[in-house]
């Protein structure tokens, strides 16, 4: 049985699968889709109930949240995308260089991936933040340094099992540099886990962006960023709670099928772990 | 035992001093100035150099890396630049929610996660396992500032049975503690029913149930006590996720913590307060993973800590 049939075979991951076509499909064709123009204001209409012309409702300045949250699921996609590959490239980069240098080196780099590991990733994204400054780009730069370390461990891992191996070993003596040994030997081998661990990521990262613009300190307003609504809806929680609610229920939908993908590509891809938590 | 304890402790002397290093230096290569920031932009070139030598910013990196550190021996943090208080004295007026909190959440994740698991491993496949399970999915799905707010509308505003935010009774404590404490439900229930999955697999207790030990001897001798190493760890990992947490927490429910603290140093851009706010998290980590170690050794007698 391949990995595709046996994804197949998981309800909850097509349903994840499903989730994410529409989401890629609202952030591809946001200006189609949108029924009115995210940032055009209408302040007699402010806080509309749902229903009518706002079908979500209306904010604090008359906008309409269903267009904002369509609009910010490019906001999330694309944050989590190029966070990803900023933590792929570095993970890439520190891991090979940690499991082929090896002694002190290595030891150096894997005691502080250890420690970053464990440490809280709010904060360290925070102090990040707290460094670079508020804005899209750098948000993505901090949730893409976040996820270095954890994508350095599991290519260290791998070159080390794999620096062994007699097909290395020859490939080494014939003369071959690192970089053809990474593409011809180790990245295929590790492919498989960083599909997974970058599906999950993608959850976590959208997580992440939207904590960062709750607080104000990442993607920075008038851009339709769905923490960044639930933050300008908390003022007026409750006189219009949908103000807030919707978009964080956006939030909740995104991470969830990036959840129920990458859960499911771990249980095709890799059958042993299967119901593992 | 206690050699071990000291060795852990003046293990976290180098890790302090890194952050404390990484923290300035990061600090100091910023293209912002805190001086002109605090006296704006029309402050004479000499209001910004007087300020920038009572600061000591005048000076070299190196000089001030080994200057903090010197002062910190003391205990001595600095002073904040927005309200000119020692740090020392806002970070110890502020600790003290953040621990409640944090408290609190880890109580009820243990509690509730732990429990949920070992019922949906006692029962797997069932109604509950299956409600639990999906449960646990929405846990680790929702933004956890998004929940506090939904408990808030539903709590507060319909129900109007507990305070919108605040501190100071058991009352204003319940709402972030939920809050807090649902995405660490989700990962404890998900881990404790995968580890008891597993010990109820093992020889030891087929034996032990062919030998005609009740079901509740077993499930609480062998199967939770050999359980409970895993969970343990997660329970110290989450911890520090819950430091990380109860920033997000504090600001929803207005919680005068460390994490509102640290929020509003980085606004202020109030570099010496953060500094202090940061360092405080730190100690606090590596406490926290002292303290999962230690436990070990009580909960399993296999593991000893000899040197």
């Amino acid at each position: 049985m391949t990995a595709w049939t046996r994804f197949c075979r998981n309800r909850l991951a097509l349903l994840g699968l499903a989730l994410v076509l529409v989401l890629t499909l609202s952030a591809l064709l946001a200006p189609w889709l949108a029924p009115l123009d995210p940032a055009r204001q209408s302040l007699i209409e402010k806080r509309a109930r749902p229903g009518g012309k706002y079908l979500l409702g209306a904010d604090e300045f008359g906008r309409d949240i269903l267009s904002r949250v369509i609009y910010g699921s490019r906001v999330a996609l694309l944050v989590g995308v190029l966070s990803m590959v900023i933590a792929l490239v570095g993970g890439l980069l520190l891991g090979t260089l940690a499991g082929f240098a090896g002694g002190w080196l290595d030891a150096v780099l894997m005691r502080g991936v250890e420690i970053l590991l464990a440490f809280p990733y709010l904060l360290l994204a925070l102090a990040i933040v707290a460094v670079l400054g508020p804005g899209a780009l750098n948000t993505t730069i901090a949730v893409g340094i976040w996820g270095v370390p954890a994508v350095t461990r599991i290519v260290r891992g791998s070159v080390l099992a794999l620096r062994e191996t007699e097909y290395v070993g020859a490939a080494r003596a014939l003369g071959s540099p690192a970089a053809a040994l990474l593409r011809r030997h180790i990245l295929p081998n590790i492919v498989p886990g960083l599909i997974v661990y970058a599906t999950l990521f993608m959850a976590n990262a959208i997580l992440l962006e939207a904590a960062l613009s709750f607080l104000g300190l990442g993607v920075q307003p008038p851009t339709a960023s769905w923490g960044l609504m639930v933050s300008t809806g908390r003022d007026v929680l409750l006189v219009a709670p949908h103000v807030a609610t919707v978009p964080g229920l956006a939030i909740m939908l995104a991470v969830l099928a990036f959840n129920l993908v990458g859960d499911g590509l771990r249980d095709a891809l890799d059958p042993r772990l299967r119901g593992s938590a | 035992m206690l050699t071990f304890i000291v060795r852990r402790l003046l293990f976290a002397v180098p890790v302090l001093l890194g952050v404390v290093f990484v923290v300035m230096l990061t600090i100091d290569l910023l293209p912002g100035d805190a001086v002109t920031l605090m006296l704006g932009e029309h402050a004479t070139k000499d209001a910004v150099a007087a300020l920038r030598e009572h600061l000591g910013l005048d000076k070299s990196f190196a000089v001030r890396y080994v200057d903090y550190v010197g002062r910190l021996a003391h205990g001595d943090l600095g002073r904040s630049i927005q309200q000119n208080r020692p740090v020392a004295a806002e970070l110890a007026d502020a600790w003290p929610a953040t621990l409640q909190l944090t408290i609190a959440a880890l109580v009820i994740a243990a509690a509730v996660g732990v429990a949920a698991g070992v019922v949906s491993a006692v029962w797997p496949n069932s109604l509950f396992d299956a409600l639990a399970r999906l449960g646990s999915l929405f846990g680790l799905s929702m933004p956890i500032f998004w929940t506090g707010l939904v408990l808030i509308v539903v709590f507060s505003l319909w129900l109007n049975w507990l305070p919108v935010g605040g501190a100071g009774s058991l009352s204003h404590l319940v709402l972030p503690a939920m809050t807090l404490a649902l995405p660490s439900v989700a990962m404890v229930s998900r881990m404790t029913r995968s580890a008891v999955l597993d010990v109820l697999g093992e020889d030891y207790v087929r034996t032990a149930r062919a030998k005609g030990v009740g079901e509740w001897w077993v499930l609480g001798k062998h199967a939770l006590r050999n359980a409970f190493i895993p969970i343990l760890t997660l329970l110290g990992l989450q911890s520090g996720q819950l430091m990380g947490g109860a920033v997000l927490t504090e600001t929803v429910f207005a919680w005068p913590g460390l994490g509102r603290l640290m929020v509003k140093a980085i606004f202020a851009r109030d570099y010496i307060l953060l500094q202090g706010a940061v360092l405080v998290f730190a100690l606090a980590f590596v406490v926290v993973n002292l303290l999962v170690d230690l436990s070990y050794g009580l909960l399993d007698p296999r593991v000893s800590r000899q040197g």
